[in-house]
């Protein structure tokens, strides 16, 4: 008996420029990265240098304060660049792959062997980042037992790949193995959310884990959403999760022993000119999905989905958790009256444009801010996105306060920037809403350490 | 609209950092803004953003205001032609009525703007658009006649001391627009109420033909002369005297229904306010000792600034309950107190203005027990972890 949750709570942001059910052969990249900017909370400490050659696997920084959790690279070939931005804080590593070589970290069984060997596989390996943890939103302590571990194996953001597509064309096997060694690392139990709303892919609705099926609105395919609404994190608590796509990669890793973190990801946003889905490996360079693929004018490349993605340049990298680039036109223009026209082109989740009167059609937004940052004014907007028990206005002041207790009381361990990422995008006083939920998180992973 | 930006561009660099008039900067930006939405883009967070802006939400108000506006103007004519007992046809009213109100606003919206711009130049914030709103409230719940000088200084005490010293727009306590007309209420009573101050030119006598009277209905409740109040359909249609805005609740119901059609004003507060009147007046009614806890509890709702207030001011999402569940308590509580000070208090003939006023200094600790009610399920569901794990 799965567990159904309804949610009504929430926003779906219709974008033009759905990736098309097409899945492209790989692509011959040159260049990868591994970006620490990836991983928020998080003190590099570089390994090697500008010229080393490495092998798929081979480590390229670890954390500072965790030495054991080591980042490594997609793909064996030399470390040609060493990027740095303000104060020397480590922005990039990149790798020019030549050959196909990896290092071999052995086959195992992960229902044999012990939690801690398979932990230490994980970590050796570069693949544990994967496995990240609520409270804060960050790279799991691989110290801790979780009371559970969840995977989403849907997305719900603007223009999201469809997983149901991706598990079709992806293996079986390694996802069966990849959930059952995370099984082992928890003494609760393993949920897999699929999408209410659809008939979920064979692999997925057979998957050794206890499905629970989430049907409403964005956010209802954030991991955080569904833990609120299965096993909420209380002070104290710790609960792990895993995107679907990497658990294939951790099925990988026992059954093959290599590290190879590829992913299937979708191409999407209204200025690509055929949106589609190509299997590439993380951290690879976009430049051959965007060439001769996007329309001219001055565009934004995302990494992710239009609300939480990370902005890169044309010639940048996928990031270590994204399943999806997206491409929208910059707004850097101005409007005459914008504020005063009846707006039959804008997309919005209030009632106040004329566009509400077309519920179907799809929209191309672009960055603009539509306006200036203001204070609080507007309330009871955001708790219309947030499909969780909590006040985020009142949140967010706690955390503005550096109120901890009341950061606390109010659900801070519940939450990420993603959960809050719709509150931003409907933001009347357009502030910075997902900046300030990353505030309070690292406040409270110094103050609680 | 190219060659405007192209001149806008050309003056900006003087209002910059470094620039001649950079001191003016705020103020500049403010136009422009008003002109031009501006081309800032998103560099963190979410990269794109809804379309709507506080201008955006300002101006849906200031529309759902117009229909009380063009009415309160028709009524002013209306009301002051037939003080002095001559027949009037529509425009003409209206014409009149218009010419009366334009002083007030332009003041209102000069004095208040002209406050808020240098606020924001202090501040180096960019200017708020909380007074777009204000400035056209604070005209339409004064009598017609209050002179100039009054108003400007009691929308300077409400900007400065209700709104900037907090921190301006979003900070606020109290409602500024009805902390205007509380600062009028109680500095010069004899220009805010009784029987002469509703009507254009009552004041001054003039031409007024004999035993005209100029009381409103809530007035004339007071007084105890229940039978001289107009009929429930002509209080709901407006033809009553007034505060310039307030008489007509048909004009202001279609602002209602423009409010809570587009979202930006509360309809739970809207709805729970008049559901508190409604009660009261019930209770009055059950309770009944003179004429006036007597009559229809629902005469209440076109009487006075009820649902002027309801709909305008208890609405404002600052000074009131921020709380879903607080707004019902919240605008429920506004409901049973106007109706109440109206009819038991013999010193205030209407109570709408000071039970908002009340109700807004209340509005937090409303929240703060709704949101501990929040904070008190997590803690208890914390417990039953502890408790499950310790079995």
């Amino acid at each position: 008996m799965s567990i159904s949750v309804k949610l009504k709570k929430g926003l779906d942001i219709r974008l033009k420029g759905q990736a098309e059910k097409i899945l492209n052969p790989e692509l011959h990249t040159l260049r990868y990265a591994v970006k620490p900017i990836d991983f928020p909370g998080l003190t590099p400490k570089l390994i090697g240098r500008v010229g080393d050659k490495v092998l798929a696997g081979s480590p390229l920084f670890h954390d500072k304060l965790r030495p054991e959790v080591v980042f490594t690279s997609p793909v064996s070939g030399i470390v040609t660049a060493v990027t740095r931005g303000d104060r020397r804080k480590l922005l990039e590593v990149v790798i020019e792959k030549s050959g196909d070589e990896f290092i071999d970290f052995g086959i195992a069984d992960p229902t044999a062997i012990k939690a801690d060997e398979i932990k230490e596989k994980l970590l050796k390996s570069g693949l544990w980042p994967v496995v990240r943890q609520r409270p804060y939103h960050i790279v799991a302590r691989h110290t801790d037992t979780p009371k559970a571990i969840f995977v989403s194996a849907f997305d719900t953001a603007p223009l999201a790949p469809d997983y149901n597509f991706i598990f079709d064309n992806s293996s079986d096997s390694f996802f069966k193995t990849g959930l059952k060694t995370l099984k082992r690392l928890t003494e609760g139990s393993l949920y897999l959310a699929v999408d209410g709303r659809k008939e979920a892919s064979e692999v997925l609705a057979n998957a050794p884990a206890k499905i629970t099926r989430f049907s409403g609105p964005h956010p209802a395919g954030n991991v955080g959403v569904q833990i609120h609404h299965i096993d909420p994190v209380n002070k104290g608590e710790v609960v792990w999760y895993v995107n679907p796509q990497d658990v294939i990669a951790i099925g990988r890793l026992f059954e093959e022993g290599r590290y190879l973190h590829e992913r299937i990801i979708a191409m999407t946003g209204s200025e690509v000119i055929k949106p589609q889905y190509y299997r590439i490996r993380s951290g690879s360079a976009i430049h051959p999905l965007t060439k001769d693929n996007v329309r001219p004018g001055n565009l934004r490349y995302i990494s992710g989905n239009v609300l939480t993605g990370s902005k890169i340049e044309a010639d940048g990298f996928l990031g270590y958790y994204d399943s999806q680039i997206t491409v929208i036109p910059e707004g850097d223009y101005f409007e005459f009256f914008g504020w005063m026209m009846p707006g039959l082109d804008k997309f919005s989740f209030y009632k106040t444009f004329a566009s509400k009167l077309f519920p179907k059609k799809e929209y191309s937004l672009d960055t603009n801010f539509h306006g200036g940052e203001r204070a609080f004014v507007l309330t009871g907007q955001y708790e219309k996105v947030v499909p969780m028990d909590i006040y985020p206005m009142q949140l967010l002041k706690a955390i503005l306060a550096e109120d901890i207790d009341m950061m606390e009381n109010l659900g801070i361990y519940e939450i990420a920037e993603e959960d809050f990422a719709l509150c931003e995008y409907i933001c009347s006083s357009k502030i910075e809403i997902q900046t300030i939920v990353r505030k309070g998180l690292d406040l409270m992973v110094r103050e609680m350490n | 609209m190219n060659s405007l930006r192209k001149k806008i561009d050309k003056i900006k660099p003087h209002f910059m950092e470094g620039g001649k008039f950079s001191r003016l900067r705020s103020v500049f930006e403010g136009f422009e803004s008003f002109l031009f939405v501006p081309d800032k883009v998103t560099f963190k967070g979410s990269h794109i953003r809804d379309s709507i802006d506080l201008k955006r939400t300002m101006i849906v108000v200031i529309i759902a205001l117009v229909p009380a506006f063009l009415f309160g103007a028709y009524n002013t004519g209306f009301q002051h032609f037939r003080s002095i007992g001559i027949e009037s046809g529509l425009f003409q009213n209206f014409w009149f009525g218009f010419l009366k109100i334009l002083p007030l606003v332009i003041v209102s919206y000069g004095v208040g703007l002209g406050i808020e711009f240098i606020a924001a130049q202090i501040r180096g914030h960019e200017i708020n658009e909380g007074f777009l709103v204000s400035g056209l409230l604070i005209p339409m719940i004064m009598p017609i006649d209050v002179p100039l000088w009054m108003l400007a200084l009691a929308t300077a005490f409400a900007v400065i001391l209700g709104k900037e010293i907090f921190g301006g727009t979003g900070m606020n306590i109290f409602n500024p627009a009805l902390l205007a007309r509380a600062f009028l209420f109680f500095s010069y009573p004899a220009w805010m109420s009784g029987d002469k101050v509703w009507i254009e030119g009552l004041v001054t006598g003039g031409n007024v033909i004999d035993g005209f009277s100029g009381a409103t209905p809530l007035g004339l409740l007071t007084q105890g002369e229940i039978s001289r109040i107009p009929s429930f359909l002509e209080m709901f249609i407006g033809n009553i005297p007034g505060s310039f805005g307030e008489t007509s609740t048909l004009a202001i119901l279609i602002g209602a229904l423009i409010l809570i059609a587009t979202g930006i004003g509360s309809w739970k507060i809207i709805v729970s306010t008049f559901f508190g009147g409604l009660i009261m007046g019930l209770l009055l009614n059950a309770f009944a000792v003179n004429e006036y806890m007597a009559i229809p509890a629902y005469y209440h709702f076109a009487m006075g600034g009820f649902a002027f207030g309801a709909v305008f001011m208890a609405t404002d999402p600052v000074s009131g309950s921020q709380t879903e569940t607080g707004k019902w308590i919240y605008g429920f509580l506004i409901g049973v107190l106007s109706i109440l000070i109206r009819v038991l208090n013999p010193a205030y003939p209407e109570g709408v203005m000071l039970a908002i006023l009340l109700m807004n200094v209340f509005a937090p600790l409303i929240d703060y027990y709704v949101v501990q009610s929040s904070i008190k399920r997590r803690l208890k569901r914390a417990k039953i972890a502890i408790k499950n794990q310790v079995k």
